[in-house]
């Protein structure tokens, strides 16, 4: 399956990418799995916050064929 | 209802006062609250000249829309207008206005005050900062609206 992940903000910064696709070959992989694989060598930060299909959620959230992951700072707008 | 995420500058009461001609029925409401943020010179203990503002166009609309929806559903409100703005600005814009009407006041206020508060605890957005030093920042967080949860005035720390 296929999942669109976007960086925003700082998270950007610190990936050097603000999006890209990612190919994944099972199913039912969760968020924590997807940053496992854009960001090998780093957990991911405690205070992230996570979008899948623009709703916020956590890092157990399951997966599915063309979701779009966000991953971004607390947000500072207003 | 309308909520709009723009880049170009506005001017709030301009918007307001269109919005009301154009979707608000005369004689129905009895209250107009409007809240409008505007960009300070100063956060943080630092000299701001200039302030980026990002945002995840449609997550952002998705989010106040469901904000406004909220306090729709739970204050006796008429009709409610937001504007946001991203991308550029400069100190003194209008970053953000939210409007209001309502029979009574208690309810404009009450709304208001919530689409506001929750606004800015879920739509995302982020403010990067220029400072006069000439350093970039990203605004790790809001700064505590120190009357936020006080029905009191002045209940400010310094």
């Amino acid at each position: 399956m296929k999942i669109t992940v976007r960086y925003f903000a700082n998270m950007r910064d610190r990936m050097g990418r603000a999006e890209e696709s990612v190919a994944l070959t099972d199913g039912g992989v969760t968020v924590e799995e997807l940053w496992a694989k854009v960001s090998p060598n780093a957990p991911l930060p405690t205070n992230v916050l996570i979008a899948v299909n623009m709703e916020y959620t956590d890092a157990a959230h399951p997966l599915k064929d063309g979701d779009e992951v966000a991953f971004f700072p607390p947000v500072t707008g207003g | 209802m309308k909520v709009i995420v723009q880049e170009q500058a506005f001017d709030p009461y301009k918007e307001t006062s269109a919005y009301e001609r154009e979707h608000v029925p005369v004689g129905k409401h009895g209250a107009v609250v409007t809240f409008v943020g505007t960009m300070r010179d100063f956060n943080d203990g630092h000299d701001v000249t200039t302030m980026y503002l990002e945002h995840y166009p449609n997550m952002t609309e998705r989010h106040i829309e469901q904000v406004c929806q909220e306090a729709l559903d739970k204050w006796d409100v008429d009709d409610a207008l937001v504007l946001h703005r991203y991308g550029e600005m400069t100190i003194g814009d209008p970053i953000v206005l939210v409007a209001v009407w309502s029979a009574h006041r208690a309810h404009a206020f009450d709304a208001c005050r919530y689409i506001i508060n929750y606004l800015k605890e879920r739509a995302p957005f982020w403010k990067r900062e220029s400072t006069q030093a000439g350093e970039q920042r990203w605004v790790e967080h809001n700064t505590e609206d120190p009357g936020v949860n006080s029905q009191g005035a002045k209940q400010r720390s310094a």
